[in-house]
C-alpha cells in the first residue's frame, strides 16, 4: 500500500468526484485489509447517482477496492437490488409469492402491468415508475402487499388501490406509506441502503405498527395475560471473577481511517493512508481536467490487469491482499482444540448425501494407474501447460 | 369471529413483543424506561464464560429455523486462540411466510442491539455486524438510529460502561438475495462476494467471517438474550417445553380471521393459534399449512394438534423452521401454491450446486405444464425423481427447501395433480406460460 495513490480511470472519475467522500466513510466501517466487505454498500452508493449500476459504476467500485471489474460485475449481477438499466423515480414492487399470490397479489400485479403498459423490471416512458413483481417481502400478515422504494406502501392491497397509488405517484404526489417513512426517490433510498442515516426530519419516527403486528400482544394486554415471575434482579451464577485475561477480546486491525480520532493510536500507516485518500479526493478534479487534455491514464498501479488478476487468484507470499474467500483458510479441517469443539464437530455432520465418498476399490485402482503414469518419462518440459506457458510478449525477450 | 377461550389466552407469552405496544420504544429514552440496557449492565459484571453457561442453562435454541442450542454455539468459539472473533446477526429475513424479525427491528430495535452487545461480550468479539435484508428499509432506518443512540450513550464503542470491553457494531444492508439468509452465504456476501454457501466444515465457529471464529445468530435469538440475562434461565424455562424452552413469535398468515404475530410458549398447537386468531376466515376450511415457512414440508388439517416445538413438528415429519405459518384453505390449490414457491426457489437458487440450479429449473417447467392442462402422469414421477435428487445433494438448505413442498404435496395431494392432468380441474395457466416447457 506504500506508494499507491487512488487514481481513477476516465470511466470512474466522474463518479469518484461525487462519491469519494461517502465511499471513504463506507470503507471505514470494515477492518483494514477487509475493504472488500464494502462492495455491497458501494454498489448501493453508485445507484444514488445513476439509478442503476452502469459500467462506470462497476469501474468506480473496482478502482476504489483495487479489484477488477469482472469481480465487481459478478457481484452486481448476483443481487436483484442492483439494477442493470436506468430505473424510474419510484420502484413499485408487488409481492406475487404464494401467500400474497393466492390472496390477490397476482391480480394486483397484472392490473398494474395493464395500467402502466410495462412489465417486470421495466420503466414507464415518463421515467416515473419501475414495476417489478417481488418475492416474499416479509409481511405475510398484511398480504397482499405493495411497496414503493421498498417501504410498505399499501397493505391488504387491491388492484384498484395499487392503480390509485401509481397514479398519485405519476402526478407528483407522495402518498404516505402505510408502514414506512414518507416517500423519497429511489436514488435517495439508495443512499440509505449504502448505510447512511435518513436525515429527513421525522422520517425515522414514521410508520406506526399495524394491527396484525400487535394482534397477539394486544390480545394478551386486553385479557391481562403476562409472563409471571419476571424479576430483573435474578442473579447470574458466577464461577469466575468478572474480568480476567480470559475475558479479553482480540481486536482486529480496525478500519483504515482518520474518521475516528480514537484510531490514531494505530500509528503511522493508517494516518498515512488516510491522508493519501484525502489528497486523492482533492486531486480527482485536476485529473479529470488532465485527462480531458488527452494525457495518458495510469491504472491504480503499474501492473497490467492480467497480472493483477492472476496474483489475486493465486496469491504468493509476496501478494499482500488476499482476495479469495478461501484465502487464509487451512486446507484441512482444523483439529478440534477443546472438548466442546470436538463435540460440535461430531454433532454436525458434513453436508452431503450421506453416501460413502466413493467406490474404494475403484478409487484405489485410479490411484495406482496415476502412479504408474507418473513413472512414464516426463514430458512436462516440452508441454508446460497453458497456465505456465510464457505470454506472447515475454517470448520476444 | 369467536372469542378465544381463557385457557388458550393463557398460552400467550408476551416477552419479545411486549415493547411493541409502546409506540416510542424504538427510541432509547423509552427503551431505557422499559428495562432497556439493564441486561448489559448486569452482563458486563460477570465473566463471559458464566454468560455462556447461563444461555446453555436456559436451553435457548436458534430462532432462525435450525434450532441449534445457542449456548453450545457460543461455546464452540475457541478462546485464547489469538484471533479476532466476530458476531454476525442474521437479519436477512426472507423465507416465504416469515415476518417476525422485521417488526422486532422496527418497533424494538434496541433489544437487538442490547442482545448483540451481550453476545459479543460473551464470545469475546470486538466487532459485530447486523446483516439486514436490503428490502427491509424501515427496519434498517430504526436499527441504524438505535445503533447511533447506543454509541451516544456509551453502550457501544470503547470501554462500554467503564468495563474495558470495546465493541463496534455495523449495520450492513444486503441487496436482495434470499440465499444470503444461509449463514455461510451470508458470510460470503458480507465479505463482498456473491452470496454462495461454503462447504462445511470448517464451521463458522472455527473459520467464519474473514476466516476467524464467528457466531451467526438470528435476530430472534439475539433479542432473547437480554431477557434471559434479566429473568434468569429458570424463568425462561417456565415457558415452552422441556427441550424447546422459551417464547416464540408465531407468524400467522393466510385464510384466518386475524393474521398477525402471536408470541406463545413453544409447543402450542395450530388449533390453539387459530383460536387466538379468531378462527378461520368465514367460508374457509383448513386444508394445508406450512409450520415454519415454505422450506418446511407442508402439513395438513390432520396435523392441527401437533405441538409446535422443535420435537413435535419433527415427529410430524416436518421442521419447526421460523414458525411462519401460512394457512391455506379448501379454496386454495396445493399444486398452484407449490408451483409459485418453486418459481421462487428457481429464482433464488444461487447456481452453485447443479442439483438445485438445474432441478428447480426443470421442476418449474413441469409445474407450468401440469397447471396449463398439458401434464402427463409421467410428470409426477419426474417431479418425485427430481425432488429426490435435489434433496440432500446441495451445499445448503435451499435445495432441500425447494424439494420439500414438492414431496409433501405429492404425498398428501396426489389426486389434485391427477385432476389437472386428467382434465377434471380447469387449467390455471395459459399456453403462453408454456414456452420452453417441452
Amino acid at each position: 500500500m506504500s506508494d499507491v495513490t487512488v487514481d481513477f480511470s476516465p470511466a470512474a472519475a466522474p463518479l469518484a468526484e461525487k462519491l469519494l467522500e461517502p465511499a471513504r466513510e463506507i470503507l471505514a466501517r470494515y477492518p483494514a485489509g477487509r475493504e472488500r466487505s464494502a462492495l455491497l454498500p458501494l454498489l448501493h452508493l453508485v445507484q444514488t447517482e445513476e439509478g442503476f449500476v452502469s459500467p462506470n459504476g462497476v469501474a468506480f467500485c473496482a478502482e476504489i477496492l483495487g479489484i477488477n471489474k469482472a469481480q465487481v460485475g459478478a457481484v452486481a449481477t448476483f443481487y436483484t437490488m442492483y439494477k442493470r438499466k436506468p430505473t424510474g423515480e419510484y420502484l413499485v414492487s408487488v409481492c406475487t409469492n404464494t401467500l400474497c399470490n393466492v390472496l390477490g397479489g397476482q391480480e394486483i400485479y397484472d392490473g398494474l402491468v395493464e395500467h402502466l403498459g410495462v412489465g417486470h423490471d421495466q420503466t414507464t416512458p415518463d421515467g416515473k415508475i419501475t414495476l417489478e413483481h417481488a418475492e416474499c417481502l416479509a409481511a405475510c400478515d398484511y398480504a397482499p402487499v405493495v411497496t414503493v422504494n421498498y417501504d410498505f406502501a399499501v397493505d391488504n392491497s387491491t388492484p384498484q388501490a395499487a392503480v390509485e397509488l401509481v397514479e398519485q405517484l405519476r402526478q407528483g404526489e407522495r402518498p404516505m406509506p402505510s408502514r414506512g417513512a414518507r416517500i423519497c426517490s429511489l436514488k435517495e433510498m439508495q443512499f440509505q441502503l449504502a448505510g447512511f442515516a435518513d436525515e429527513r426530519e421525522g422520517a425515522v419516527a414514521d410508520g406506526p405498527a399495524g394491527a396484525p403486528t400487535l394482534r397477539g400482544v394486544t390480545l394478551a394486554q386486553e385479557h391481562g395475560v403476562a409472563v409471571a415471575n419476571f424479576n430483573i434482579d435474578t442473579p447470574i451464577a458466577t464461577t469466575k471473577p468478572a474480568r480476567d485475561e480470559s475475558a479479553k477480546a482480540v481486536k482486529d486491525p480496525g478500519p483504515v481511517s482518520a474518521a475516528k480520532p480514537a484510531e490514531e493510536k494505530h500509528g503511522g500507516l493508517i494516518a498515512n493512508v488516510a491522508s493519501k485518500v484525502k489528497s486523492a479526493a482533492a486531486t480527482v478534479a485536476d485529473k479529470v481536467e488532465h485527462r480531458k487534455a488527452g494525457a495518458p491514464v495510469k491504472a491504480g498501479d503499474d501492473k497490467d490487469p492480467e497480472t493483477r488478476a492472476a496474483e489475486a487468484r493465486n496469491p504468493t507470499g509476496d501478494t499482500p491482499a488476499p482476495d479469495a474467500t478461501s484465502a487464509g483458510l487451512p486446507n484441512q479441517t482444523p483439529a478440534p482444540t477443546n472438548a466442546a469443539e470436538a463435540a460440535g464437530a461430531a454433532k454436525n455432520e458434513v453436508a452431503g448425501d450421506g453416501k460413502p465418498a466413493g467406490d474404494t476399490e475403484r478409487g484405489e485402482s485410479i490411484v495406482q494407474e496415476s502412479a504408474a503414469a507418473q513413472k512414464q518419462p516426463a514430458t512436462t518440459n516440452d508441454n508446460p501447460g497453458w497456465q505456465n506457458a510464457p505470454r506472447g510478449n515475454e517470448e520476444k525477450k | 369471529m369467536t372469542q378465544p377461550r381463557r385457557e388458550v389466552l393463557q398460552k400467550l407469552t408476551p416477552v419479545l413483543t411486549k415493547r411493541w405496544l409502546s409506540p416510542d420504544a424504538w427510541q432509547i429514552d423509552t427503551y431505557e424506561r422499559l428495562d432497556g440496557y439493564a441486561a448489559v449492565r448486569k452482563a458486563l459484571d460477570v465473566h463471559p464464560d458464566d454468560l455462556i453457561q447461563l444461555i446453555k442453562d436456559s436451553g435457548l435454541r436458534g430462532r432462525g429455523g435450525a434450532g441449534f442450542p445457542t449456548g453450545l454455539k457460543w461455546g464452540f468459539i475457541p478462546q485464547g486462540d489469538g484471533k479476532p472473533h466476530y458476531l454476525v446477526v442474521n437479519a436477512d429475513e426472507g423465507e416465504p411466510g416469515t415476518c417476525k424479525d422485521l417488526p422486532l427491528m422496527t418497533y424494538d430495535p434496541h433489544s437487538l442491539v442490547e442482545g448483540a452487545i451481550i453476545a459479543a461480550y460473551a464470545i469475546r468479539a470486538s466487532r459485530a455486524f447486523i446483516y439486514i435484508r436490503g428490502e427491509a428499509v424501515h427496519a434498517t432506518r430504526r436499527l441504524r438510529n438505535a445503533v447511533k443512540e447506543a454509541y451516544a450513550r456509551g453502550y457501544l464503542g470503547e470501554n462500554i460502561l467503564g468495563s474495558g470491553f470495546d465493541l463496534d457494531l455495523v449495520v450492513h444492508s444486503g441487496a436482495g438475495a434470499y440465499i444470503c439468509g444461509e449463514e455461510t452465504a451470508l458470510l460470503d456476501s458480507l465479505e463482498g462476494f456473491r452470496g454462495q454457501p461454503r462447504l462445511r466444515p470448517p464451521f463458522p465457529a472455527v473459520a467464519g467471517l474473514y476466516a476467524s471464529p464467528t457466531v451467526v445468530n438470528n435476530v430472534g435469538t439475539i433479542a432473547s438474550v437480554p431477557y434471559i440475562v434479566l429473568g434468569g434461565a429458570d424463568w425462561w424455562k417456565s415457558m415452552g417445553t422441556e427441550k424447546s424452552s422459551g417464547p416464540m413469535i408465531y407468524s400467522l398468515s393466510g385464510r384466518i380471521a386475524n393474521p398477525g404475530q402471536y408470541e406463545c410458549g413453544l409447543g402450542i398447537t395450530l388449533r390453539e393459534l387459530i383460536e387466538l386468531a379468531g378462527g378461520m376466515k368465514p367460508g374457509h376450511n383448513l386444508k394445508f399449512w406450512t409450520p415454519g415457512g415454505s422450506s418446511t414440508p407442508l402439513l395438513t388439517a390432520d396435523h392441527i394438534d401437533t405441538p409446535m416445538d422443535f420435537e413435535g413438528v419433527a415427529a410430524a415429519g416436518s421442521i419447526l423452521g421460523t414458525t411462519a405459518m401460512q394457512i391455506f384453505s379448501d379454496q386454495d390449490c396445493p399444486v398452484y401454491a407449490t408451483w409459485r414457491w418453486l418459481e421462487f426457489y428457481h429464482h433464488e437458487s444461487c447456481g452453485k450446486c447443479t442439483p438445485c440450479r438445474e432441478g428447480n429449473y426443470w421442476m418449474v417447467r413441469t409445474y407450468r405444464r401440469i397447471l396449463s392442462g398439458q401434464g402427463t402422469v409421467q410428470d409426477l414421477d419426474t417431479l418425485q425423481d427430481t425432488a429426490d435428487n435435489i434433496f440432500g445433494r446441495s451445499f445448503c438448505g435451499l435445495g432441500d427447501g425447494a424439494a420439500t413442498p414438492v414431496m409433501s404435496t405429492l404425498k398428501f395431494f396426489r389426486q389434485e395433480y391427477l385432476d389437472y392432468i386428467e382434465g377434471r380441474t380447469a387449467p390455471r395457466l395459459s399456453e403462453k406460460a408454456l414456452v420452453g416447457a417441452h
